[in-house]
């Protein structure tokens, strides 16, 4: 696969999963806004803090409340990381590669992005807005669904998947942590009603709430915390989307699972094992943002050495060390 | 007086109409179409072009509106009528084709090599030596088989007299074939039933016409040679065709910078290294295609790319160098080079052209400037192009100091009158000038994609077919005789 094809693969599920994480982000946060009994003083602050756009958002806008944040995650052009830009980004690339996946992908991408862009154009009530996050994540969903069933298992394939589980990881790992920074001044609340259904509005974001009950029933924080991050079956917990990035990278390059010939497999691997090897006490009890932030880095080493490894354009002579050149 | 989405009412208005005789009967192969849309219920046309409309958008057949920072896109619009050619006609047409670049090719593979034609007399040597498109590079190359142009995309007419003439030869990367296809698939959906009826001639093997055409040029020893398709990137206004000719063709979609020389050979970078690529089908032009042969400034090509192809060990679709018979001066020799080199006469005729280099011509060109389509040599794209009766005095004037400060530049044309096809206006029929581009393959043989893309000029009275100037496109179909064709086509041909 042309390295340039596998780049644009990667970004363009990439895009598509952010773009959905972002619904989820601002659904979650409308839904706790409005149960009153539980909503914190400002539940839209951390939505803007966890982006590490802040300075990007002080610029343009004036108060942190609903519209603003919604205006600024869900439709700003200009903001290169709002849902309508990462779907902007995920076409652009997709047509660059339109060629590398199925055209039953690419047109439901297409109507995705006009869909968001059409939205941007129309003013919303609350519950319509409720409604068009709902549509963004069934877009994506519809995506990721289209995309295995129409696709295959090649490197594309393999790329696009790298891809969505990376950004998914990262962007669960982002949801916890606004959920902790929440909790700081609320101490007091740990163990109560309020912090049993903040926690359930954080498993519904991630549509993990019936999953959690069917494994532990009761809501603890120490168990919540093992789901989204420690779980290995869970889709979007992270050791779930972290295992398998790490399985779809062996496939691309045909190392065995568990060893390494290239510093992508390698970041990974260590990564993987770090999830693999600690668990949730140990994470409490060092700090919950501590640990995600640790992870951040970790995770932003494997994107750095998938760029690296596969999509930098390397002059001919340093190519030509690493790999033989191959004749059909 | 006319009733809505139906042919009742419709007027020739005394032009060729590629639908309706003049006495308003169809033409053959036309019957079972007018009377289809006739008897559909109100609405259900109008819901269908609609329906065509969102299909286009859907699979993003799409171009971005120029200067609009919403990013707002448009579907290059399409017409739900389609232009009809009966088989008899289209047997002619093909004919002419084959036979036109059979010429093309050996004119093309001449001046490169011996100019046996300029040697003897038959085209003037000045008219070579000026021409822009003439690529010095290109002397002595041997392509694949012999073969040149293995795309073309020849544009043609019918004049008011019903006849069939050759506009322009499309020689180098000619585009919208991808419509074609695209446009068949929609009007398939619209009327399943009018279409089986009536025997279209399929067109949907066109990229594995393509695939096999391409694979033809690679070297003899390499048993599954790689074939990409090189473009200048997202950004060209025919992208969209290029990924969805490497998507239906399953190769790379490439664009320089995936390239590279070594050794020899050219080869793509993938994430497993470097691999050996045989066949280029490349919709860049000569100029862009290798810094160090050609503009050096080129961003979008390969260098060392030509170094390669000389050497036999890389193929490229189409030749460097074929862009020399697109020249419109060269252009009103054809019918002398099928003479020359296949001692036939042309099946189909040139648009009766003055070349302003000959003298006797250029004084009829001043004089009738008013009457007359003055062309640029090497323009494309309606540019740098005066239509007579549509201008001012000053224009005319304008254009008769550049003929005569430069005449090998300019030839000249009679202003024809394009056939029109009946194309929905709001909610009935008018007639709309249209063209018709067929495409020609030819690798090991030679093949005519039955029909080809019919663009329409959806402004009243216009005679401008190009998309950037308010064209669109219809689907053509070649349709299957009907009882009454034989005697359509005596009186035609």
């Amino acid at each position: 696969m042309l390295s340039r094809v596998a780049d644009s693969i990667y970004w363009m599920a990439r895009y598509v999963e952010r773009a959905e994480n972002l619904a989820r982000f601002i659904d979650v946060t409308m839904n706790m806004q409005l149960d009153q009994s539980v909503a914190p003083q400002n539940g839209w602050e951390p939505l803007v803090l966890t982006t590490g756009d802040s300075e990007y958002f002080q610029e343009h806008y004036e108060a942190i409340n609903a519209e603003n944040v919604v205006q600024f995650l869900a439709f700003d052009r200009d903001y290169p990381n709002s849902i309508l830009s990462s779907l902007g980004i995920a076409r652009e690339n997709a047509r660059t590669v339109r060629e590398a996946i199925s055209s039953e992908a690419w047109e439901q991408l297409n109507s995705f992005y006009h869909h968001v862009k059409g939205a941007a154009n129309t003013p919303m009530s609350p519950d319509q807005l409720t409604d068009f996050f709902q549509t963004v994540k069934e877009y994506s969903h519809l995506f990721h669904g289209i995309v295995d069933a129409t696709m295959t298992r090649n490197k594309g394939w393999h790329f696009a998947n790298l891809g969505r589980l990376l950004e998914r990881a990262d962007k669960t790992s982002r949801l916890i942590d606004v959920k902790y920074f929440l909790l700081l001044p609320h101490l007091q609340d740990v163990g109560t009603t309020i912090d049993d259904l903040q926690w359930s509005y954080l498993l519904r974001s991630v549509s993990g709430f019936e999953m959690y009950r069917k494994r532990f029933h009761s809501i603890s924080i120490h168990r919540v915390a093992e789901f989204l991050i420690l779980d290995d079956q869970f889709p979007r917990a992270i050791r779930f989307c972290i295992d398998n990035a790490d399985w779809s990278l062996h496939q691309i390059s045909g190392t065995p699972v568990g060893t390494f010939k290239n510093s992508a497999e390698q970041q990974m691997g260590r990564l993987k094992a770090k999830l693999a090897f600690t668990d949730v006490d140990d994470i409490i009890d060092n700090g919950m943002h501590e640990f995600i932030d640790g992870f951040q880095v970790d995770a932003n080493s494997v994107s750095k050495a998938i760029f690296e490894t596969f999509f930098a354009l390397r002059p001919v002579e340093a190519m030509q060390e690493q790999r033989q050149f191959q004749y059909s | 007086m006319a009733v809505p989405y139906t042919f009742d009412g419709y007027e020739t208005e005394g032009f060729f109409d590629e639908l309706f005789y003049e006495s308003g009967q169809p033409r053959g192969g036309g019957q079972l179409l007018v009377d289809k849309i006739n008897s559909l219920p109100e609405g259900v046309l109008k819901q269908r072009q609609e329906a065509i409309d969102r299909a286009l958008m859907r699979m993003g057949i799409t171009f971005a509106v120029y200067g609009d920072s919403e990013g707002t896109e448009k579907i290059f619009p399409f017409d739900i009528i389609p232009r009809i050619i009966n088989t008899l006609e289209w047997n002619h047409i093909e004919a002419g084709l084959k036979q036109r670049i059979r010429a093309l090719n050996k004119f093309i593979n001449d001046i490169y090599h011996k100019q046996e034609i300029i040697n003897d007399g038959k085209i003037p040597r000045e008219i070579l030596e000026k021409a822009t498109s003439y690529r010095k590079q290109c002397h002595g190359l041997n392509p694949p088989r012999g073969i040149w142009c293995h795309i073309t995309g020849t544009d043609l007419i019918r004049h008011s007299d019903g006849a069939i003439y050759v506009l322009e030869d499309n020689l180098r990367c000619p585009s919208g074939v991808s419509y074609v296809l695209q446009n068949r698939l929609v009007m398939k959906r619209s009327f399943p039933q009018v279409f089986a009826a009536s025997q279209v001639r399929p067109v949907t093997d066109y990229p594995s016409r393509l695939y096999e055409t391409l694979t033809s040029l690679a070297p003899d020893h390499i048993r599954e040679p790689t074939v990409v398709v090189l473009t200048p990137g997202i950004y060209n206004s025919a992208y969209y065709e290029h990924s969805f000719l490497a998507q239906q063709m399953g190769v790379e979609l490439v664009q320089g910078s995936d390239l590279v020389v070594k050794d020899g050979h050219v080869f793509m970078r993938t994430t497993d290294g470097f691999h050996r690529v045989d066949v280029i089908y490349r919709r860049i032009d000569d100029d862009f295609l290798d810094p160090k042969a050609f503009r050096e400034d080129s961003m979008l090509g390969v260098p060392g790319l030509m170094e390669v192809y000389r050497n036999g060990n890389v193929a490229l679709a189409n030749a460097p160098g074929t862009g020399i018979a697109d020249d419109k001066v060269i252009y009103a020799y054809v019918p002398e080079m099928i003479r020359y080199y296949l001692n036939e006469e042309p099946i189909l005729p040139n648009v009766p052209t003055y070349v302003c280099e000959r003298e006797e011509d250029r004084k009829y060109v001043v004089e009738h400037i008013g009457e007359l389509v003055v062309k640029a040599a090497n323009e494309a794209g309606g540019y740098g192009m005066l239509v007579g009766p549509h201008s001012t005095k000053e224009q005319q004037q304008e254009f008769v100091k550049k003929v005569e400060a430069n005449p090998r530049n300019y030839i000249a044309q009679p202003t024809l009158s394009l056939s029109r096809v009946p194309t929905l206006v709001g909610d009935h029929f008018e007639g709309r000038h249209v063209d018709l581009r067929p495409y020609i393959l030819y690798g090991k043989d030679m093949w005519v994609l039955p029909g080809g893309l019919t663009r329409v000029a959806l402004k009243k009275g216009s005679l401008v077919v190009n998309s950037s100037q308010g064209g669109g496109s219809k689907d053509t179909w070649v349709v299957a005789q009907s009882s009454e064709l034989s005697e359509q086509a005596e009186e035609k041909i």
